[in-house]
């Protein structure tokens, strides 16, 4: 350390301009890319685009694949992939359905979601980490037996959560605060969150290292292990807590709850940013990459065409943007 | 390291009881992967002050020896012995705080990551809740790209990524990144891979000044022009034994460069080299095996 201290450093960590440019090049790109988009909506179909309503929508069921796209951007900077989380959004709620039935206690019932979820993101780590399997191939195997789980224990029906209206923390979970849906502010502070993890703490320092260089992590001692499961369980209790919001939202649970959530959360990761290779990818990226799809989920049915349209379009958009940045990734690596 | 010192007397005179105790040693160390035996029956000693060359051809053992050294690997038999004292579960983490640093190559950088963020890869500085502190982290970077890396281009910043880096400053963010922890042992592995000759002739010096610091270093290199000019013994690995453990005063060059060939033909020397070299009696570890019991 003694070598450190001896004098004030010529090289002054005067950042100019380029330098920031050149570090936040993939941020300030999909930032151009969200208000293009967005102009091409407003352009294609003002009606829709300009008026309030649409982005009242847009903060009330966006948030709800944003959420798990935060924890899993990390997975994915890791050089890991979690595909189980459609299910466990279900298997959260099927947690809180028997524990809030059982007790009459929404908060009970709430806690009790978010331990399931982050039981199921712990197996997910366990597997993933100790038996040595891929975790693409773990979390496709999880993401069955999570789904089976949740409809041997519900016997494949449904529930309707009408009574929970009167919990105080309904308000909280998905009441209005500001005339905004608070599904919205808690998509702020887990961006927030997620990005100070991610930024400034070990665990993204880790993180980034694993995805980077997992031969590099393993030299220079960083806990891979225990770093990849805390990923996992992180993103199994978002998914609880997300699923939990959107059952809240529509009073109701069904089994399939978070089927339909898995093609939008990936494709707001990767739109985003985040390398499929790991080792880089950002939080603003997602938030605004989940907008993005948000924003053409909507777009294409007020610009005319038929849902049937949506899942053709989200594989395009995914393939699309994985594309762009792996070519641009390598042609600015040399 | 608070090592029980051996005998009381010594502690007036003080360095010639330390100065005798190796920095590092490895007893009878043994390794197999998946049934394959890579390390055999090996012990290797480096005193302090002192540069112990590894030679050995692709598959002798060197990577797999360095990794047991540094907590990457643990052996199935034998131990590591740090300042007299046998580090039991050596670990990665263990090895950097007993002051045993590596110094791995671009190997294990990463690349994507900016400079600062490498310099304090596996252990950066962060307060109790593992929040990061960044500010300190690249005030130090941006010391020591001034200081002791050489890095004198306004372009470079804590911030650029290691991507963008030539070999040579890959090396030197390497190095320092070893030196910057207050390291007793330095392993270098391989480091003149890939460096041109100015490179090259600055890592050597480099290496000269871990002996005048006193401090250890363990140089791995297939190049045994690099290795002889600034080892004081050269240890041969050959199919994961030591063949042989030269002092460079008492061997010449070409005299080495004779015996490697001898034994990269033969894997083994004459009875008459044995002789001459100063092979690592297998007696010590029975001896303080025996002492202890």
């Amino acid at each position: 350390m003694t070598e450190t201290t001896i004098r004030p450093s010529a090289v002054v960590a005067r950042q100019s301009l380029s330098a920031w440019a050149a570090s936040f090049a993939s941020q300030i790109g999909i930032t151009i890319a969200f208000l293009l988009l967005w102009l091409v909506f407003i352009v294609l179909a003002p009606g829709t685009f300009l008026s309030g309503n649409i982005y009242a929508a847009f903060a009330t069921t966006t948030p709800f694949f944003a959420l798990v796209a935060l924890p899993l951007t990390m997975v994915i900077i890791s050089g890991d992939i979690d595909l189980s989380f459609p299910s466990i959004m279900s298997l959260g709620v099927v947690g809180f359905v028997s524990v809030w039935k059982a007790t009459g206690s929404v908060e009970v019932g709430f806690v009790w979601a978010l331990v399931v979820g982050g039981l199921a993101g712990l197996f997910n780590g366990l597997v993933v980490t100790f038996v040595g399997i891929p975790s693409l191939v773990v979390t496709i195997g999880t993401q069955f037996l999570f789904q089976g789980l949740t409809l041997v224990l519900v016997n494949g029906r449904s529930f309707a959560l009408v009574d929970t209206r009167t919990s105080p923390l309904y308000e909280i979970l998905v009441g209005r605060a500001l005339g905004i849906p608070m599904q919205f502010w808690w998509l702020v502070v887990a961006s927030v969150a997620t990005w100070v993890l991610l930024n400034r703490h070990r665990l993204g320092q880790n993180a980034y290292v694993i995805g980077d260089n997992r031969q590099a992590a393993q030299l220079m001692g960083i806990p891979i292990r225990r770093t990849r499961i805390t990923l996992f369980v992180l993103t199994g209790l978002m998914a609880a807590f997300a699923g939990l919001l959107n059952a809240l939202q529509i009073f109701n649970f069904y089994p399939a709850l978070g089927s339909g959530y898995l093609l939008p959360t990936l494709a707001a990761v990767f739109v985003g940013g985040t390398s499929v290779f790991g080792g880089r990818g950002s939080v603003w990226g997602t938030f605004l990459g989940a907008f993005m799809i948000g924003g053409i989920t909507a777009g294409i049915v007020a610009v005319g065409l038929t849902d049937y349209y949506t899942g053709l379009i989200y594989g395009a958009v995914i393939l699309i943007s994985v594309s762009i940045h792996a070519v641009l990734q390598r042609r600015f690596a040399r | 390291m608070a090592e029980p010192r051996p005998p009381v007397g010594a502690s007036a005179a003080g360095e010639p009881a330390t100065a005798r105790q190796p920095r590092l040693e490895l007893r009878h160390i043994s390794k197999s992967f998946g049934g394959v035996r890579v390390l055999h029956d090996v012990s290797l000693r480096v005193m302090p002050g002192e540069v112990v060359g590894l030679l050995g051809d692709n598959g002798a053992g060197k990577s797999t020896l360095i990794k047991i050294v540094t907590g990457v690997h643990q052996p199935e038999e034998g131990e590591v012995v740090f300042e007299g004292e046998v580090v039991a579960n050596l670990d990665v983490p263990t090895a950097r705080s007993l002051g045993i640093e590596t110094v791995f190559q671009e190997r294990a950088l990463a690349d994507q990551l900016p400079l600062w963020r490498n310099i304090f890869m596996g252990r950066p500085l962060s307060n109790r809740l593992g929040l990061l502190r960044t500010g300190e982290m690249r005030k130090v970077t941006t010391d020591l790209m001034g200081e002791s890396m050489g890095f004198t281009s306004a372009a470079l910043t804590p911030d650029t990524n290691v991507v963008g880096l030539s070999g040579g400053e890959r090396q030197g963010l390497a190095i320092v990144r070893a030196l910057h922890f207050e390291a007793d042992v330095i392993i270098l592995d391989e480091p003149t891979m890939g460096l041109s000759l100015k490179e090259t002739e600055k890592l050597l010096k480099f290496v000269e000044g871990i002996r005048a610091a006193g401090k250890s270093a363990i140089f791995i290199d297939h190049n045994i022009f690099h290795v002889y000019s600034v080892a004081d013994r050269i240890v041969v690995l050959d199919r994961g034994r030591v063949a042989g453990d030269f002092p460079t005063s008492r061997y010449s060059l070409e005299e080495l460069m004779g015996i490697m060939r001898e034994v990269a033909s033969s894997g083994r020397f004459t009875e008459a080299e044995r002789y001459r070299m100063d092979i690592i009696p297998p007696a010590d570890g029975a001896e303080a095996a025996g002492a202890e019991a």
